[in-house]
């Protein structure tokens, strides 16, 4: 088993606590783990993307190379795009659909996802409505992550282990809207497919 | 043993605390800043067994490091790769006196400048400190490097340069933790005269220094962080330095064929050097940053054979860090197809944050200087406020490093162009700005000194900065005149007021300061700036 994905966003999105709980799923499993992240400055409000790999086998690379991803997870639709080359030919796209307009020239929506739905393995979720039904805008992150379980390669229990162990420090309704977001990215995904 | 996933920074911090560390100073800047950030949370430093605080600057934060070497303890200084300029002056001079206790400077570069203005590259820095340098690999050596740095800190008596790039800095990866060692005891040195750097003191240290670099040469050969991978097709040999091998190792399924040097260690090891050029046609030097080893490799004039291959040949980009795919295809591997790149995604850079005090400052720049714009100029500083650079605001004119601001914009203004204003922040006012406005002042010179105070240093993530609650008693002590000191809330409802302020100000003949003051909205959201910290950053 050997995962490289491409986590992609903005900045303020919360890409690195769905990092975190990869990783911690991950770890938990014993596999062998790699998770770089950007910091600085670039993470005002611009680009942000991490890479994460995990396997059975040993890993070297911090970064995923070119044309080897798996899985670009995204939490906004045009961010998803920016990766491509990265992508396996077969290999999975799964993004939230709601857009983060803080530039002036964002492209037309309908043709982003457009091009997002001619891909060969795609899932778009709404990951605001989900997470308005999941009781707070702010675990969109964990219902994108949760739309993107069929293709993580770790059972929905261990990712639940990830989340409660991110958030542990949190107030205990916080890991529960979390993992309530997560859930429903499951069945969005379920339905979806 | 225990097995914790750490970052690269985190992982050599967490080396130095287990290598028996008594003191970690630092100034914030990426990629360097969760090491110091790592030794604050720890438990040996909130219990006070191990004192840990932002300084400053880069530059006091070698010299309390060198201090508390000179006490006998352990102790290490860490900053990005321009913050070395800074501290060049205690850093090179620290090699001549030589340490007490063991004293590792931590520096991470920043290739590809994801956060930085140059991508300067901390190897060169020892050739002219004539120290050793070690470049860890992955995370695990990042940890194993500290217990071994140190002890080869003390048995040479020497500062150690510890390397990191930012990719390693910034990823992480499970790191299994070793045995704690005691800190050291209280011991300041008898010999006296070696920290004393009279010429004739210097003159025999110096010496003292030269002698010693055929001993950290042999230590070098020796060293568990260079290593020989012998192979069976020695049409080409390979010299990866730093986290280079793990490219070389990823995209040969980590059994190249061709021999190997892994380099982690300098000065180079130069027999293993030899003899891998001996048995190969071929070299490709492998190294993020600058072509460092391919140029001592090529020699002057270029040797005729092996080929050396790398950055200056362009077989690797000449710029930018290294990837997988650019070590795969130096290697003479084949691309491997992606999807095409989607022609949809426009360019997203980074912004000030919605209700940013540093985005009212940069209109109130604006309009107070709109009638001026023809001779006009902002001096802008390293700092979010950087930002002003981009639209829609367009508000500064330069950002060249910590502190330029105040000292260029008085040299415009002694060359006639006015207004001249200076925008820096409160923190990189405090590292490298304040000496800037003696000068202002002892000159009278007639420029506008505007300090954001966010009263953090938000850039890196909220450190306390270090003239906090003092900038108006700091600007008033070198001598700014009280009533050309001024303090303004930049809120959009208090725009015209704040406009009106600066014209008063800019019609001034003489230094003015106005000190903008609003507390950074991402450390308000937060609901309060990091409480042990305390430094600025960039």
């Amino acid at each position: 088993m050997k995962r490289d994905i491409i986590l992609a966003g903005v900045g303020g999105q919360g890409l690195l606590s769905i990092a975190a709980v990869l990783g911690d799923a991950a770890l938990g499993l014993g596999l062998h783990l790699r998770q770089c992240e950007v910091h600085g400055m670039a993470q005002r409000g611009g680009v942000v993307q991490s890479h994460i790999r995990y396997s059975d086998v040993p890993l070297y690379s911090d970064l995923v190379r070119e044309g080897t991803a798996d899985l670009i997870l995204s939490l906004e639709p045009m961010e998803s795009l920016r990766y491509l080359p990265f992508l396996r030919p077969d290999g999975a796209l799964v993004t939230n659909s709601v857009p983060v307009k803080n530039i002036p020239d964002y492209p037309d929506l309908d043709c982003i996802l457009g091009e997002i739905r001619r891909l060969p393995r795609h899932r778009i979720v709404d990951a605001a409505v989900v997470a308005e039904q999941a009781g707070s805008p702010q675990c969109a992150n964990l219902v994108v992550l949760g739309a993107a379980t069929p293709f993580l390669g770790l059972a929905e229990d261990s990712l639940e282990a990830g989340i409660r162990s991110v958030f542990a420090g949190k107030d205990p309704r916080i890991v529960e809207t979390n993992l309530r977001g997560f859930h429903l990215g499951v069945e969005a995904a379920r339905r979806a497919s | 043993m225990s097995t914790r996933l750490l970052l690269g920074d985190e992982a050599l911090a967490q080396g130095a605390i287990d290598a028996g560390l008594s003191g970690a100073f630092g100034y914030p800047g990426t990629p360097s800043t969760e090491i110091t950030e790592y030794v604050q949370r720890s438990p040996e430093a909130r219990s006070g067994a191990v004192r840990s605080h932002w300084t400053a600057n880069e530059k006091t934060a070698v010299e309390t490091a060198l201090g508390m070497c000179y006490a006998g303890k352990r102790a290490m200084a860490s900053m990005k790769h321009v913050g070395l300029n800074v501290a060049a002056d205690p850093f090179i001079n620290a090699a001549i006196s030589g340490t007490n206790g063991g004293l590792l400077i931590n520096v991470a570069d920043d290739p590809s400048m994801h956060s930085s203005q140059n991508e300067q590259d901390s190897r060169l820095y020892t050739e002219i400190a004539l120290v050793p340098c070690i470049e860890p690999a992955n995370q695990q050596e990042a940890y194993d490097v500290p217990a071994y740095a140190f002890d080869f800190s003390e048995r040479h008596r020497i500062p150690v340069l510890v390397r990191l790039t930012t990719r390693l800095a910034h990823s992480r990866a499970p790191v299994t933790l070793g045995s704690k060692r005691p800190q050291n005891e209280l011991s300041a040195p008898t010999d006296r005269e070696r920290f004393i750097l009279l010429p004739s003191n210097a003159r025999r240290s110096y010496d003292r220094l030269i002698r010693q670099q055929r001993d950290f040469l042999r230590e070098s050969e020796a060293s568990p962080f260079n290593r020989l991978v012998e192979g069976t097709d020695t049409s080409l040999g390979v010299i990866a330095c730093g986290i280079a091998y793990n490219y070389v190792l990823e995209v040969t399924g980590g059994a190249p064929r061709f021999p190997v040097l892994k380099v982690g260690q300098y000065p180079l090891p130069l027999a293993a050097v030899e003899r891998l050029l001996a048995q190969c046609s071929e070299i490709l030097v492998l190294e993020e940053g600058y072509p460092y080893v391919e140029s001592k490799l090529l020699g002057s004039p270029p040797r005729p054979s092996p080929v050396i291959r790398g950055r200056l040949s362009g077989d690797v980009p000449r710029t930018g860090e290294l990837s997988p795919q650019s070590v795969a295809s130096a290697l003479g591997f084949p691309e491997l197809q992606g999807l095409p790149a989607s022609g949809a995604p426009v360019s997203r850079p980074p912004a000030l944050c919605p209700g940013c005090p540093h985005a009212d400052t940069c209109r109130v720049l604006n309009d107070a200087l709109a009638t001026r714009r023809e001779t006009g100029r902002v001096f802008s500083d390293i700092g979010c406020y950087t930002l002003g650079a981009l639209p829609p605001y367009g508000a500064i004119d330069t950002c060249i490093e910590m502190g330029a601001s105040i000292t260029m914009a008085k040299g415009a203004s002694d060359a006639g162009l006015r207004p001249a204003i200076a925008l820096i922040g409160d923190s990189t006012f405090a590292h490298s700005g304040m000496t800037g406005l003696l000068d202002c002042v002892n000159e009278n010179s007639d420029v506008t000194i505007v300090i954001v105070d966010n009263s953090t240093v938000a850039m890196t993530g909220g450190q306390t900065s270090s003239a906090e609650r003092r900038l108006v008693a700091i600007c008033e002590g070198i001598g700014v005149q009280p009533a050309h000191l001024r303090v303004i809330e930049p809120l959009p409802g208090r725009h015209a007021e704040n406009v009106a302020i600066l014209e008063e100000e800019i019609s001034h003949a003489g230094p003015s300061v106005i000190i903008a003051r609003r507390e950074c909205i991402q450390t308000l959201k937060r609901g309060s700036r990091r409480p042990a910290d305390k430094g600025g950053g960039k």
